[in-house]
This record gives C-alpha cells, structure tokens and sequence, in this order.
C-alpha cells in the first residue's frame, strides 16, 4: 500500500459553537467542499469511509453531495480513535481496487448526543461502565485524569509538563487565522490559576468543543498526478486494539501506561522508510494534554516514562521545537472535531500550507485518539 | 440526563454474581474453571485458555490505591452535590493486576468527599468496605 494512494483534497466548514446547520450538513459542506479543492466531481467517488459516529449515514451523504455509484463503505469505531481509521481505510480501498476515489470525514456538533454520551446515559449502566461511572469516574476528562495521576507517580510527568503542551499548541494557533483560540494568548501563570476540571487536569488541559466538519478525498498515486494540489501520500497507515484493552477505562490491564499508541506504532514503523527520528512534524491526539507524553513515548520519540521531560526547553513549539506538534493549534487550541482537523493539518505540511510550516517536510504524522482503539498515518511529498 | 447515581445494572447476566457478593458483604473475583486465572471485569471467557466454565472466588478484599482523582464539577446532579469528591483506583494484594474503581472513605459509612485529597497517596494500603445506594452494595475502600 505504501505509497500508492493520495490524499488529494481537502476541505472543511467554519468552526463555530452552536452552529445552525445540521451534522449531516456540515458533513456534506466540507465533503462537496474537499472534492472542488481536488479538482473532481462528485460523481468521481465511488469510495467512502466514516466514523461510525456519525449523524449523517453513507446513504444520506452520498445522495446530498451526487456522489457516484458507490462499491465500497466502511465504518470506524470509537470516536476520536478513527481519524486517521478512515483515511487508512479509504486508502486501502482504493489500493485494492473496490473504489478509484473516496472521501473520509467527520463532522460533530457538540451539542450532540453522539458527541456528549457521558452527559445522557440513564441511571443504570450495564458493561464495562458499571465499574467506573458509579464511583463517579463520569466523563472522558476523569477517565483520562486517573491515568495521568499514575503517569506523574510512575514516570514524574509534571503539571509544567503539561502546561508546555497548552502552550506550544497555543502558540501554535494564535498563528492560524481559523483557530477557535486563534485571538487568546495563555501564559503559565494563567494555566497554573486555572480551575480544576479533574485534579490533576485543569481547564487547560482539556480539548475545545466545536462544531464543524472537515473532509479529505483519496485517490490512487496515478490519479493523483493529473490533479492540481500536490499529492499528500499514504506511505504508512496502522490501526490498533492492543491486547486486554478496555475503552477509556484502560485499568484492568497488566500496564495500563502502555496504551494503543504502541501496537499501531509497531506496525506503522514497521511499513515506513522513515523512522521516528525522521519525522520533522507530528498531529499527536490531544483530547487532554496528557495525551501528547504518552504518545510521544508510543510512537517512540523518547523512551517510555521520558514523555514528560521531551516537552521541555520548547520541543513541541515550531519552528525550533525538536518536534514541532500540532502545528494548528490542534484539538486543544485550534477546534476539536474529534482529530480530523489534526488530518488535514498533516496534508497542509505536505502541501506547504500550514501556517506554521515546518520547511521541506519529508513527511507528516498524523496520530488519533489515545485511550481508545487507534490509528495512524504518515503521509510523504 | 439523571438527576440520580449511576448505578450497575443488576440484569446484567455476566456480572450479577459480583453484585450479589457485594450484597453480602464479599468482594469476588471471576475465577476461570479451567486455568484457574483471576480476572476483573468478569467477562465470559477466559483470555488465557478459552474456556467458558467460570467461578467466583472471594478476595482478602485487601488492596493498595493506584491512582486517585478529584472531579470538581459540573457533573451529573447527583455528583455535582458532592463535588470534589475522590475517586481511586486500587490493586488487589493477592494479585496486583486485579484492579477496581472505588473512593476512599473515611469510614464504613463516610462520604466519599469527607477525605482531604492532598493527604490521598497512591500505594497507601486500603480494605474493602459496602456502602449501600438504593439496591446496590458498592465496594469503597478505608484505610488500613
Ligand atoms: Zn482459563
């Protein structure tokens, strides 16, 4: 598969809060909106793949953009897990033959029900739930936060650590015009004043709530050349449910600190002619800044428990970081549309695009939800 | 949205029986029928030889905490009242990788936000007790 397949558009809607159009609008705004930008027609794309969560269904989608007759579609669980699912997986489609162009997206109201299930569920919980929720372990942010209290006890991650996240990716976007934070500097101070959400995370270390979607089209390497953006290759694609994993509440394995990061980075290393130290850019999942650490250490730019520290002396910050991160602002300053937004970011820095642009990106990596089953993808010029 | 705990459902046929150990007083495990391995959640088969035969097995209820937290709300109502409160984590001492949410309590019928957090350490050793909400024995965790 490596390299045979391209993002070649991309496209999205205006970030807002409380935005009066529909989920399944705004999913076919950016998807019609991803097809301009790579120079096709609707009708060209016989491929789709989607989050399972969302409100739109592949029917409703494909009727409202005019897509063409449809041979493949394919869903991706677990929410901020699939970004980079259903890119991989429209990729492989087209590789395979059962389409010749697809579209992947997401879009997401925050007041939806599918994006807030911790704030809807009835009074009694069945399945893996029922061991957390009544002790009042209740939303993503707790869940997380019990993970990170063990990381700073078993590798001394600090809240200066976690601070150097909000901060670089703040930087980051009050560099991007679009971004949701794009006009709101955060100083230390201001992170280490800020309320707690669930000790030891803070306001600051939790993702935005946006509404919007974004979309990208895949084609195959061939098609790719006609086209007018230049080709954001697929060299190295991996999904991963580590073995004994449990969704969010991942306590009840042997080493709950070794999360979905480290299988899907085996294989996505293992495809790749690049290696960690070869990555010039990373889009790491940050629904919590606890994440980017725990990644760091998954996708093996430090060793394990030496997340924490790599954040230091500005390493995720462009343009001097070691690794400039989220390059947007990401899902914590930027807009957190469940990571998709961290996709198209990763097809900028190919392009050249990105408002921070790392100079001569070889390749880009594109991470998605840690905590849940995963995926990434390394895109190439 | 509810305006009440969240509490398990007791319907639930695969982990019925650690609830009505709860009930009683007793913190069990899964334990497979066949290998003999100890597993929580409960689930259906064993991950390690595949067989279905399960027994339930009681714990020294024993434990040491893992990780804790402090939710400040908003949360669900019924939470927000008693927000911060902790939760924690705890590790069983018979075998460390059986592990249970909980909250630390102060007593066997202490809230569950009575606790200072910042005296709150993970590794302290903690016991088993039930606190009864509606018709479910919660397992929540003292000092020991
Ligand atoms: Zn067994």
């Amino acid at each position: 598969m490596k390299d045979s397949c391209a993002v070649v558009g991309i496209g999205q809607t205006a970030y807002g809060k409380g935005l009066p159009d529909t989920e399944l609008s705004l999913a076919c705004q950016a998807i019609s909106a991803a097809i301009d930008d790579a120079g096709l027609r609707p009708s060209d794309v016989d491929g789709i793949a989607m989050f399972s969560m969302e409100d739109g269904r592949e029917v409703d989608v494909a009727r409202n953009v005019g897509l063409g007759d449809i041979t493949y579609f394919s869903e991706v669980g677990f929410g901020g897990g699939a970004g980079c699912g259903v890119v991989g997986q429209a990729a492989m489609a087209v590789a395979t033959g059962q389409c010749t162009t697809a579209v992947a997206w997401r879009a997401r109201k925050r007041a939806s029900k599918t994006s807030r299930p911790w704030a809807q569920v009835s009074d009694r919980v069945a399945g893996h739930q029922q061991w957390s929720r009544p002790f009042g372990v209740l939303r993503p942010v707790d869940e997380i936060a019990m993970l990170t209290r063990r990381a700073m006890h078993q590798y001394g991650y600090t809240r200066d650590h976690l601070a150097n996240v909000a901060l670089a990716f703040r930087k980051h976007a009050n560099r991007n015009p679009i971004a949701t934070m794009h006009a709101k500097e955060l100083t230390r101070e201001q992170y280490m004043d800020a309320r707690w959400i669930s000790e030891p995370l803070c306001l600051f270390d939790n993702c935005l709530e946006t509404d919007g979607a974004l979309a990208v089209v895949i084609t195959s390497a061939d098609r790719a050349r006609d086209l007018p953006q230049p080709p954001a290759y697929i060299h190295s694609f991996a999904q991963s449910i580590p073995q004994q994993h449990q969704v969010m509440t991942n306590y009840f394995c042997e080493d709950p600190l070794t999360g979905p990061a480290w299988a899907c980075a085996r294989l996505l290393w293992e495809r790749s002619d690049f290696q960690p130290a070869d990555v010039p850019v990373a889009q790491l999942y940050d629904a919590f800044s606890p994440l980017i650490p725990l990644s760091l250490e998954g996708y093996g730019f430090c060793g394990r428990g030496e997340g924490g520290e790599f954040t230091d002396d500005g390493a995720l910050e462009w343009p001097h970081g070691r690794l400039p991160t989220n390059t947007s602002g990401g899902g914590m300053s930027e807009a957190y549309v469940h990571g998709f937004n961290l996709v198209l970011e990763g097809v900028r820095q190919i392009r050249g695009t990105s408002p921070n642009q790392v100079a001569d990106a070889a390749c880009s990596l594109v991470t998605s939800g840690e905590g849940v089953p995963t995926s990434a993808v390394l895109f190439r010029r | 949205m509810s305006d009440d705990f969240l509490l398990p459902d007791l319907d639930d046929e695969t982990s019925a029986p650690f609830w009505h150990g709860t009930a009683r007083g007793e913190l069990l495990v899964q334990s497979c029928g066949a290998c003999g391995a100890w597993r929580m959640p409960p689930r259906p088969m064993c991950p390690h030889c595949q067989s279905i035969s399960v027994t339930w097995v009681p714990t020294s209820g024993h434990a040491t905490i893992w990780s804790f937290i402090v939710p400040h709300a908003p949360l669900l109502p019924a939470y927000s009242e008693l927000a911060p409160y902790n939760a924690i984590v705890v590790a069983l001492d018979e075998d460390p990788s059986i592990r249970f949410v909980g909250n630390l309590v102060a007593t066997e019928t202490g809230p569950i936000n009575e606790i200072d957090p910042a005296t709150i350490a993970i590794g302290e050793p903690v016991r088993v007790v039930f606190q009864t909400v509606e018709d479910v024995a919660l397992p929540r965790w003292v000092r020991r």
